[in-house]
């Protein structure tokens, strides 16, 4: 039985880099690869809480067309290996809920570009993947549909909106996690799960299926344990779409043969206005040494100004809610989801939307409704997108004269569920992302380090380390020099290596597990 | 609510319209779905435009293909950058809860129609804008009988036209009657027809139009306050809501009341209009820039190719200008060409072809139009071609035959045998002014027709109409007619 789960462990800590290279072999099957898969995420994910709905039957059918196709002589990029698919997207046949009350039991009649871009790679879609509710939130405790606990601590959340897709890839109950990020809500979660977590440029992975919070700035990218399987991913889902008139139609340059080893003759800007003092000397500490080793690998710091970032959130926090409230307004109870029956049409609507939508989600409409009334608009709306024209002017001003930008992912570690009873400071996780967003530039976000937060965890009372990540940020379109570099900083730093989550083995409940036990 | 004439010419009505115009193109406005009117509900529906969750819109090049022609005919003028943004209210047949229009940026800026009253003078109408959005689904409300909202049971929506791509057109406040007001709509229906980017078919709700109308002592420059009549569902009772909030806003004014900013609902059945909701009950629809949509940016060049396509000569106020103004046709036989656009571009041609409008229209209007009613072959289908019709009238006009045997060779040239021209030559049809030979059928018919000779010559001189057409038909229709009447008087006197 040891011996079983022994394997069976081997076999799910599989990166997707490895996994599609024993498909495409023959060393493995689909079939194989993905009967282990279930298996672990049966076995863990009562605890984990990744997967609002698991698909079995769906795993297994997409697993024996890959078997098919791979018998049949095809090379898939991604053969055989398991997706976690964050529940905002669309798959034929399966519940697709955001999260929300008012999706529950919303079955999807078609299929999300990136999610039919990842199967006809050989993905296997093994669950969809909790949430906050609509992606409004930075720990995922917005889900109206389901808690989601931190592998590496389970008395601390994910992280959000993505928590579902990042717990699932870093308990090893899926290679690739399809997350969605709207101001960080791929790269917090991926800092707070030890876990990498890419945000490609917007416009470059196509939003057809993805149910939008606020289409200017949603952004699909994957989440998963390497560099090389993120540059895998987004191989796989990114490139112009039809269907979506924002996707961007130009070449999408290969990025996991462009990996490299050192950052040499590479420009890093630290930006001013990102002061680490602030989050805590233990904090400030490891960025400063993540800078540093920045610097080890031959990259040359820069300081670079980012004279708008403490307006960053309070622009996010227009634009995202003034268009979330029009985008959410579908959800009338009249075509699909919850209806609460009222007297006339207006009481229906009036009672669904109580009924169906969440303290968060009702709080951001009611703010982007608003912003957008007529004599508030220029003094809201139209000031904020100004404001966003000004932070896509300073990127481009402090990419004059670096490469790359290096700051926190996140504002601290994972934190613990309840922790955050304001949402400004739940807000405030998203202070490094947010400029990021608003600017559309891609951005990363690497394990770079552990810090162990006060306060008592679950079972034994002691205070477990916790993953840190470091983000990093280039140019438009820049997605290859952003990678390779993620890259050579994680092959040489292996931060990501040094623990992992205690969750994977039943046994050993106490402490995450020291550096043999992940496999990278 | 009848104004006594002399009140009536007190006043001066203001009249704007706003007209939503349906798109003819293969696809719907955002999706791929198939546009085209009816089929079983919710059968044309896909994602986009039942607004599943996830789904996005892209625009369609056809529809804004549409507008630039339809602007450009009008002369607007074309902004090189335009946007779609969003219109944000909820209403169940309204799948999104906001419809995708324009708001500060559309498509077309300004512009002028140009129509004609049916006493033929010309009139015109500035264009505000004409700008693209998209249709909502059509509502049924069921279990109270009658169809109404109130005593429903229950309602039904079908989302076959959610998304079919909608043109609004608005008008500048230029028009001053109801007569002026369906001049107006008329040729913005004839032009649409005309460029082929609408059927027009208020019958299937692809025209509908609000009026906005106030009223104002006769000689004041000042605007009154408006009300705006919804619900028209004919030209004729776009007529009659006019004339009737007309008359109500005299009424009220004369009688000492003021009147209120409100939206009024055309009742065909009682011929009134009544209040649907004021000014204080209006939506604040929260425009904002949709985000799904990348900004439209229209080069110069590219315009240049649309007015390369627009066929400016057969603008309806144009064809109406040359029709009615030139060519002296009536403001009825005008319009029954425009309306009629292959017969109109026939008539064109065959003009162009005969250089005499008057015959032209003769035998468009006259024989041709018989015989297509007789055969139910339209005209511009049928064996005679404009050329062909044109050396007809060259025959005619150069007295080589004369009008009864262009009729039949009409009726020939109509089934087929070809060139008027050549069958005269083959048969010999040419008129004959030879005199030598008119004489020998005078004189066949004076000595086969005694009895009326007799008459004449007792002073019966009408009788001569009967000898001229007998001598006619033994010349088998080639005699010059003036010729005979000349000859048979010498020979009778």
């Amino acid at each position: 039985m040891a011996a079983l789960r022994q394997a069976q462990g081997d076999i799910v800590r599989m990166t997707a880099v490895e996994i599609a290279a024993a498909v495409n072999s023959g060393k493995t099957s689909a079939a194989e690869m993905t009967d282990a898969v279930l298996a672990h995420v049966d076995a863990v994910d009562d605890r984990i809480g990744a997967f609002l709905t698991r698909l079995h039957e769906v795993a297994r059918a997409a697993a024996r067309r890959v078997d098919e196709r791979v018998r049949g002589g095809e090379k898939l990029p991604l053969a055989g290996v398991p997706i976690a698919v964050k529940d905002n997207m669309c798959l034929t046949g399966t519940r697709t809920t955001a999260g929300s009350k008012i999706l529950e039991n919303w079955v999807a009649p078609y299929t999300c570009t990136a999610v039919q871009r990842i199967l006809d790679a050989g993905g296997i879609p093994v669950g969809k993947a909790n949430m906050d509710e609509f992606a409004m939130g930075s720990s995922c405790e917005n889900s109206a549909l389901g808690v989601t606990r931190n592998p590496y601590d389970l008395s601390r959340v994910p992280g959000g909106s993505s928590g579902g897709s990042v717990a699932a890839v870093a308990a090893y109950e899926a290679a690739i996690g399809l997350g969605s990020d709207t101001g960080g809500s791929i790269r917090e979660p991926g800092a707070f799960c030890n876990v990498v977590g890419f945000k490609p440029t917007y416009g470059r992975v196509s939003r057809y299926g993805l149910i939008a919070f606020a289409s200017s700035l949603d952004q699909i990218g994957p989440l998963t344990r390497t560099v090389e399987d993120a540059a895998l991913a987004y191989e796989a889902i990114s490139g112009h779409d039809p269907m979506d008139s924002t996707s961007i139609d130009r070449p999408v340059e290969k990025a996991s043969t462009a990996l490299r080893a050192d950052l040499k003759g590479l420009r890093i800007g630290i930006v001013k206005q990102f002061v680490t003092e602030k989050l805590g000397p233990e904090i400030h500490a490891l960025y400063q040494q993540s800078y540093r080793e920045l610097e080890q690998l031959g990259a040359t710091l820069i300081d670079v100004e980012l004279p708008t970032a403490d307006y960053g959130l309070a622009t996010y926090y227009l634009i995202a809610p003034a268009e979330c409230s029009s985008n959410l307004a579908r959800f009338d109870g009249v075509r699909y989801g919850l209806r609460v029956e009222g007297a006339d049409v207006g009481a229906m609507y009036e009672a669904t939307r109580a009924a169906g939508f969440g303290p968060e989600v009702k709080r951001r409409i009611l703010i982007g409704t608003y912003a957008l009334s007529s004599g508030y608009y220029d003094a809201y709306y139209v000031k904020a997108q100004k404001a966003r024209t000004m932070f896509a002017n300073d990127f481009k001003r402090a990419f004059e004269s670096c490469d790359l930008i290096a700051s926190p992912a996140a504002s601290s570690p994972a934190f613990q569920f309840n922790a955050k009873s304001d949402p400004y400071s739940m807000y405030m996780m998203d202070y490094y992302t947010i400029p990021m967003s608003l600017a559309g530039l891609p951005a990363l976000s690497v394990p770079c380090g552990w810090i162990t937060p006060e306060g008592p965890s679950t079972g034994s009372g002691q205070a477990r380390p916790m993953p840190m990540g470091l983000q990093l940020a280039a140019p438009l379109f820049e997605e290859v020099r952003l990678l390779a570099a993620a890259h050579a900083y994680e092959q040489s730093t292996k931060h990501a290596l040094k623990y992992a989550p205690s969750v994977c083995h039943p046994e050993v409940s106490k402490d995450p597990e020291p550096v043999e036990g992940r496999k990278s | 609510m009848t104004v006594a004439e002399n009140v009536r010419t007190k006043y001066e009505a203001v009249i704007g319209i706003e007209c939503h115009v349906e798109l003819k193109t293969k696809t719907k406005m955002f999706c791929a779905c198939e546009n085209e009117f009816g089929g079983e509900p919710n059968t044309k529906v896909c994602p986009v435009c039942l607004a599943l969750p996830g789904a996005l819109p892209v625009a369609n090049e056809e529809a804004i293909e549409h507008m630039l022609v339809a602007g450009l005919a009008f002369g607007a003028t074309i902004p090189a950058f335009s946007k779609f943004d969003r219109k944000n209210y909820f209403y169940p047949d309204m799948p999104k809860d906001y419809q995708i229009s324009q708001y500060d940026m559309p498509l077309t800026q300004g512009g002028i129609v140009r129509y004609w009253l049916e006493d033929g003078t010309m009139n015109e109408c500035r264009l505000t804008r004409i700008h693209l959005e998209e249709d909502t689904g059509k509502s049924t409300h069921a279990g109270g009988g009658d169809g109404r909202i109130a005593g429903s049971t229950h309602s039904l929506i079908d989302f076959n036209r959610a998304g079919v791509p909608l043109m609004e057109c608005v008008s500048e406040p230029d028009i001053r009657s109801a007569d002026e007001a369906v001049g107006y709509l008329e040729a913005l229906k004839r032009t649409f027809v005309l460029l082929g980017v609408s059927d027009v078919k208020m019958e299937e709700g692809s025209l509908r139009c609000d009026a906005n109308v106030s009223i104002r002592p006769v000689g004041s420059k000042d605007y009154g306050t408006k009300t705006e009549i919804k619900n028209m569902n004919s030209f004729r009772s776009v007529h009659r809501a006019i004339e009737s909030e007309i008359d109500r806003q005299i009424a009220v004014l004369e009688s000492g009341g003021r009147i209120v900013q409100e939206t009024r609902g055309w009742d065909e059945s009682q011929g009134v209009t009544h209040s649907m909701r004021s000014k204080e009950q209006a939506h604040d629809y929260r425009y904002f820039p949709d985000p799904d949509l990348v900004p439209m940016e229209i080069d110069a060049s590219r315009l240049e190719k649309v007015k390369r396509v627009i066929p400016d000569a057969h603008l309806p106020w144009n064809r109406f200008a040359r029709y009615h103004g030139e060519y002296g046709l009536d403001v009825k036989q005008a319009a029954q060409l425009i309306d009629n656009l292959p017969l109109a571009d026939y008539f064109d041609k065959s003009v162009e072809a005969s250089k005499n409008p008057q015959q032209s229209m003769n035998f468009v209007l006259g024989d041709l139009s018989r015989l297509a009613n007789e055969t139910g072959t339209p005209v511009h289908e049928s064996a005679v071609t404009p050329q062909s019709l044109a050396e007809l009238i060259a025959l005619v006009e150069g007295k080589t035959i004369n009008s009864k045997i262009a009729k039949e060779l009409l009726q020939r040239m109509w089934n087929g045998e070809g060139s008027p021209k050549a069958i005269v030559e083959k048969e010999g049809l040419a008129q004959t002014s030879d005199t030598g030979e008119i004489e020998k059928f005078v004189a066949e018919v004076l000595s086969s027709n005694e009895k009326a000779v007799a008459d004449y010559k007792s002073g019966k001189t009408n009788i001569l109409g009967f000898l001229t057409g007998q001598v006619m038909k033994a010349s088998r229709g080639k005699a010059n007619p003036a010729l005979v009447q000349d000859l048979l008087k010498q020979k009778l006197s």
